[in-house]
């Protein structure tokens, strides 16, 4: 193996991240489905091809495919080994979550790149599919107790054989969904952005050679591995404990422990996720490859400049105990794996705020909110409006939370509601910020949403939601305060209600002219409200943020003599 | 005689004006001061040191960063917004995005406070159907409390006006009864096209923007006028076009890209007239490397921008594709011990660690400097009176060399090479994002800086070579000269176009075309010819991103013929497979937007006017040690404006002129064409 010199390093890391994102690029621009196109729940990389290590990956995809998108690849590297019969212009499908990580939505394709007949890495694409069978159209089914029930499940199997596509495969795919065309545009998508990979593969690899690339790659892991040491040698030594709950798993109405010991020592970090609750029935469990993806986003988030490379990962142990849920094993059902590694984010961020506040922010709203009205038309056509929604964000040293910001696990961005009113039988009543829901500090969370959404169809419509917070508050860091939790509320003929598992219910029958509503969690505070300036309180109770009574309760009562 | 045109840039630090004498067929720049806050001062005494009368002018042209400073420094004016109940917070959520992906930090605040958000009762559904009549009462009750308030600009912004404008138009003649002043935005008005968000940024930013920039456009005009000038002002909008200026006292947000558009513009021409249709452009500032795209003449169009986070403008603009690695983008060495440029610059002020005001981390200019690029006793520019060198190489050392173990020179090129390799893959980026490759494309630098890297993009994209414009520092300003007048419509349709009644698309169509038309025809210019362009935005249906479809339309005597159903179902199929290489079998094709354009072509200039003199001189002015690559190289220097048409400098070189320096490698020559372009290619056996 050559050694390769910095600079032509520097110029060959932004090479091969511009073929990450031009793969990126291409099926955001291709996809047929909104969740791709729009919230860009998608990912691609470039992988090892013995270890399926993560070597570099773009940076328009979903922030948790960061870290889960090498679980896939592994996951096809044993495949091919048990089968012996890998080959240039294969490619693999599978959606299975307890493989490769998050939930059956998730269709990846795993491209084995060859140069001179000699396997050098892989390439793939992971996209959030809009139907892929199951109970629930959308697939966020909260009465889930199987995977089976969740989706249809597919294994590592081969798309591609030495480049023909397997016409078989793709029949059984479109058998087994509710909207078969938005599914072959995804994948024709996925596909397409494979075959760019390969091709920038093969011109970057003409113009330097596979030694100096080789060289390349095995230098990024060693700095990114660097990096990371540097910054954990700046942070204190230690041993820091935090905890939160999940409301429910939306089978058994109780809390389930999310719990984090976070130690460091000079250039080595443990997370010890030992004594989190077990695994349980409904979807709210994650597969080990998830929970270890998770402990990299928010590491990410506390070290914001470390590259998307499994360098990182090598000083950092992460402990999960066995047989708990967030190592859950097959058939346990996954599909609301969105809310655990929320709150397995926030728990690393409190645990953070203690070793160094100033490096994490309070917690954010921490519940995806995935939300499905489903109707039929008139002519017996059937529809499904699936969505997340936003919440607040949490308040850093810097400056209060972002108001109704998107998930710290993606950069989806929310379809536009004229879009949604212009494809579905609804219409919003209340797309608005939510007053008295930020948590209160020196630096205020984000406030929330409330989103209320009248069914117009005339023989009605059916509900479903997943969500989260609804029992426990975003947590404030460094004396900030709790924000308001999740709410939700549907209208009947005798009047509003709310679900007896409070963020979690499905079918509720809605009549033409009924409506749901939903209140998003803002952010947690940070600093204590009592340093909060005076002024500052003022023009929230004028912008009606919070209201004069929250704000005399809060903050005592010297923002009046500031009213404006 | 009224036979001069002008063209006027007003950058951060210069106004650039540009003078064109039509009858004598000459041409003249000026380069003065900006002046601020208010820059109608540098503007006038830049026209006034070329033009004694003003009453000589036929035309001033205008390209003017006033909106989008007044958007970055948030100085627009205070803004009500009166909305569809439920909606009043549609501005602060945008469409539920963060600043940056990895932190989690950082806030917002819309430029519309929510004490000036009002609601009032009405409904639009999405088919168009009234569900709620507007309540006119509560209009211009909230009206009055934004007065009282003291707002002086209005928007309005109701749920799914694209699809039916009635209550907007109702509301907006009530409030135009009761508004003190004229400005009065409605979203229907603005951007009649589908997406409350990106419709009510667009309709709130052009209420920001209006008293600010009509206030402004309107000192210039008068003061213009005070001076004799009798003939047309017009102004820059972000698509490449210009525009009468009571049209951009109305529509101010489509002057958010106005001075880099005309750059982009110019640079076109320059580079047609010189035989090059497809060219791929770099301006090189302090902070940034601005690149564009224009393939066979034609310059790339993006639906919209966001100006700042949250500030989004959709109008067609002219795609400026901007990364971090300006002159002033600091080298630093990670942790990791990788070499990066930027995002962090020094600007202009303080600069590179050479100009010796303040700053001591150094940048690609600081490169440039200690390889001998840059000559440090003549500053460009003017300001300084000679560069630090030798602070420039401490800083190289403390910062690069030391951690890396490179040698000073060693560690300048160093961070040249990755500085190249950024603005090269911004360059492979934005051709190869459109489908073209890049090889087919000629560079062409302007800005002060980027002709000292045009050798490196030959080099690192394989472009076969540059065209440096004879006035690399003024090209915004003459581009003001050269562009078209131009007016963008957009209509949502949103119609499958099996059910499609072609009867309304055509309407529409005729609509827009006889706007435009008759804003042309108010312009007091004359127009060689003019051009109708329309385009469907078109997808299958359940598909999320549409396909522009350009469509075939005939028009006899102003009637437009709206094309038939099939007519667009082939149109669509052929964009479709252009674009995303295979159709869908069994889809079923989808119509979102209507966009329309009227063009006004206006008579160009010979750029020949503008080339090399007779006489002048081939010879070298003097000489000095460059580094290239990895030996100092004896290089010659030319005064770039004295060389005749024809001549041919082999490098290594340097040409300078007072505010550009062109670098010549030593693999590559120099050839002056005749309208004193350089042209740098690779060095011909035979010559």
């Amino acid at each position: 193996m050559s050694t390769i010199d910095p600079i032509t390093l520097s110029v060959l890391a932004g090479r091969m991240e511009q073929i990450a994102d031009e793969m990126d690029a291409t099926l955001f621009r291709a996809a047929f489905n909104p969740i791709i196109a729009e919230a860009h729940d998608a990912s691609h990389g470039l992988y090892h091809a013995v270890s399926g290590d993560t070597l570099v990956q773009g940076k328009s995809g979903l922030p948790i495919f960061v870290g889960v998108m090498s679980f896939a690849v592994k996951a096809v590297i044993e495949k091919a080994a048990r089968d012996g019969d890998l080959e240039d212009g294969d490619i693999y499908i599978f959606n299975d979550a307890h493989i490769g990580g998050t939930h059956l939505s998730d269709m990846r394709l795993v491209r084995p790149y060859y140069r001179d007949g000699k396997l050098f890495c892989y390439l793939a694409s992971v996209g959030h599919w809009h139907d892929v069978g199951g109970a629930v159209p959308g697939n966020y089914n909260p009465a889930a107790t199987d995977v089976f029930q969740e989706a249809f499940n597919l294994p590592p199997v081969k798309l591609a054989r030495k480049g023909e596509i397997n016409q078989d495969i793709i029949d059984i795919l479109l058998r087994n969904t509710r909207l078969p065309q938005s599914a072959m545009g995804d994948l024709n998508g996925q596909l397409g952005a494979l075959d760019l990979g390969v091709k920038r593969m093969d011109e970057l690899l003409d113009e330097y050679g596979s030694d100096t690339i080789t060289a390349a790659l095995e230098a990024l892991g060693h700095r990114a591995e660097a990096l990371m040491r540097s910054e954990l040698t700046e942070l204190p030594d230690g041993r820091w404990e935090a905890e939160d709950f999940l409301d429910n798993d939306g089978i058994v109405d109780a809390p389930l422990k999310i719990k984090i010991a976070l130690e460091i020592k000079d250039d080595r970090m443990t997370l010890d996720f030992t004594g989190s609750s077990p695994q349980c029935a409904g979807p709210v469990n994650i597969a080990l490859p998830t929970t270890v993806a998770t402990a990299y986003v928010a590491i990410k988030h506390v070290f914001p400049a470390l590259p998307a490379n499994a360098g990182v990962m090598r000083p950092i142990d992460v402990i999960v105990p066995e047989g708990s849920l967030l190592a859950a094993q097959f058939p346990a059902p996954t599909g609301g794996y969105t809310e655990t590694i929320l709150r397995m984010i926030d728990v690393v961020f409190s645990a953070f705020a203690q070793a160094a506040p100033d490096r994490v922010v309070a917690n954010a709203y921490g519940t995806i909110n995935a939300l499905s009205i489903a109707g039929k038309r008139k002519n017996g056509q059937p529809w499904v409006m699936f969505s997340f929604y936003g919440g607040g964000h949490g308040g850093s040293s810097e400056t209060d939370g972002l108001n109704h910001g998107n998930a710290p696990i993606s950069t989806a961005t929310i379809p536009p509601m004229e879009i949604l009113e212009a494809a579905y039988s609804v219409m919003f009543r209340k797309w608005a910020l939510r007053p008295d829901s930020a948590g209160a500090g020196a630096h205020r969370g984000g406030v929330g949403a409330i989103y209320e959404i009248e069914v117009l169809e005339e023989n009605g419509a059916e509900a479903f939601l997943f969500g989260e917070r609804g029992r426990f508050a975003p947590k404030g860091i460094a004396g900030g305060s709790e924000a308001a939790m999740n709410s939700f509320h549907f209208e009947q003929d005798d009047g509003w209600h709310s679900p007896p598992l409070a963020s979690k219910m499905r079918g509720i029958r809605l009549k033409a002219g009924q409506a749901v509503r939903l209140e998003t969690p803002g952010g947690g505070g940070y600093g204590p409200a009592s340093d909060r300036a005076a002024d500052a309180v003022a023009k929230d109770v004028a912008r009606g943020l919070v209201s004069a009574d929250e704000a005399d309760k809060t903050y005592g009562p010297a923002w009046r003599e500031v009213a404006q | 005689m009224s036979s001069r045109m002008i063209g006027v840039d007003v950058g951060g630090t210069f106004t650039d004006v540009f003078v064109l004498n039509e009858a004598e067929g000459t041409a003249s720049v000026a380069k003065v001061p900006t002046t601020r806050p208010d820059q109608s001062g540098g503007f006038l005494d830049g026209i006034g040191r070329e033009v004694a009368d003003l009453s000589e002018i036929a035309v001033v042209v205008h390209g003017t960063t006033a909106g989008t400073n007044a958007l970055l420094e948030r100085k627009g004016a205070k803004t009500g917004v009166i909305c569809t109940e439920g909606l009043r917070d549609v501005l602060e959520m945008r469409r539920r995005d963060r600043p940056r992906t990895w932190g989690l930090r950082g806030d917002f605040e819309p430029v519309v406070d929510r004490r000036n958000r009002l609601e009032v009762p009405e409904r639009t559904l999405a088919d168009g159907t009234i569900r709620t009549p507007v309540d006119l009462d509560a209009v211009r009750s909230a009206a009055r409390t934004l007065q009282e308030q003291g707002c002086e600009a209005v928007a309005i912004l109701f749920a799914n006006a694209y699809a039916n404008t009635a209550n907007e138009d109702a509301a907006v003649a009530a409030l135009r009864g009761v508004w003190h002043n004229e400005h009065v935005s409605a979203s229907s008005e603005i951007l009649p096209e589908i997406r409350e968000f990106e419709r009510f940024s667009t309709t709130a930013l052009n209420a920001y923007l209006q008293p600010e920039v009509s206030g402004y456009l309107g000192r210039l005009e008068n003061a213009l006028k005070a001076g004799g000038f009798d003939g047309e002002f017009m102004i820059v909008q972000s698509n490449g076009g210009v525009m009468a200026v009571d049209t951009a006292c109305r529509l101010p947000v489509r002057t958010a890209l106005s001075g880099p558009a005309a750059g982009v513009i110019a640079a076109g021409y320059i580079a047609q007239s010189a035989g090059f249709d497809n060219i791929i452009t770099g301006d090189m500032g302090g902070t940034s490397f601005d690149v564009s795209l224009i393939a066979e003449g034609q310059s790339m169009l993006s639906p919209q921008t966001s100006i700042d986070f949250g500030m989004v403008v959709r109008n067609p603009m002219i795609e400026i594709t901007t990364i971090g690695a300006g002159g002033g983008s600091i080298a630093w060495v990670d942790k990791g011990g990788l070499l990066n440029i930027g995002p962090e610059s020094a600007g202009s002020n303080p600069g590179p660690v050479a100009y010796g005001l303040g700053n001591d981390r150094p940048t690609v200019t600081d490169a440039n400097i200690v390889l001998g690029r840059i000559d440090p006793d003549n500053p460009i520019g003017g300001k300084l009176e000679r560069l630090d060198v030798e602070a420039a190489r401490a800083a190289i050392d403390a910062h690069v060399g030391a951690p890396l173990g490179l040698s000073t020179v060693d560690a300048a090129e160093a961070i040249l090479k990755v500085a190249n390799s950024r603005m090269a893959g911004a360059i492979r980026l934005v051709s190869i994002e459109r489908g073209f490759d890049p090889k087919r494309f000629a560079f062409m630098p302007f800005g002060g800086g980027g002709a000292l890297h045009s050798g490196a993009m030959l080099a690192e994209v394989g472009i076969a070579r540059a065209i440096v414009p004879r006035y690399p520092g003024v090209t915004s300003a003459m581009g003001c000269v050269i562009a078209d007048m131009r007016q963008d419509f957009v209509q949502t349709i949103n119609s499958l176009v099996g059910t499609l009644d072609e009867a309304v698309l055509g309407a529409f169509m005729q609509d827009h075309a006889d706007q435009g038309m008759a804003l042309l025809d108010a312009a007091r210019t004359n127009f060689e010819a003019r051009e109708l362009s329309f385009e469907l935005d078109m997808a299958y249906i359940g598909q999320t991103h549409t396909v522009s479809v350009p469509l075939k339309v005939t028009a006899q005597d102003g009637r437009i013929t709206p094309p038939t159903r099939a007519e667009i179902e082939t149109a669509f199929d052929a964009a479709y497979e252009q674009t995303f290489g295979r159709l869908l079998k069994g889809g079923v094709r989808r119509i979102l937007n209507l966009r329309s354009a009227v063009t006004g072509k206006r008579p160009k200039f010979d750029l020949g006017t503008l080339g090399p003199s007779e006489g002048g001189s081939d010879k070298r002015i003097g000489h000095r040690q460059v580094h290239f690559g990895d030996k100092w190289h004896e290089t010659a220097i030319y005064d770039r404006l004295t060389l005749p048409v024809g001549t041919v400098i082999t490098g290594p070189a340097i040409l300078t002129q007072p505010d550009t320096t062109v670098l010549i490698e030593p693999d590559l020559q120099g050839r002056v064409d005749r309208f004193g372009n350089t042209i740098i290619e690779p060095q011909e056996a035979t010559t």
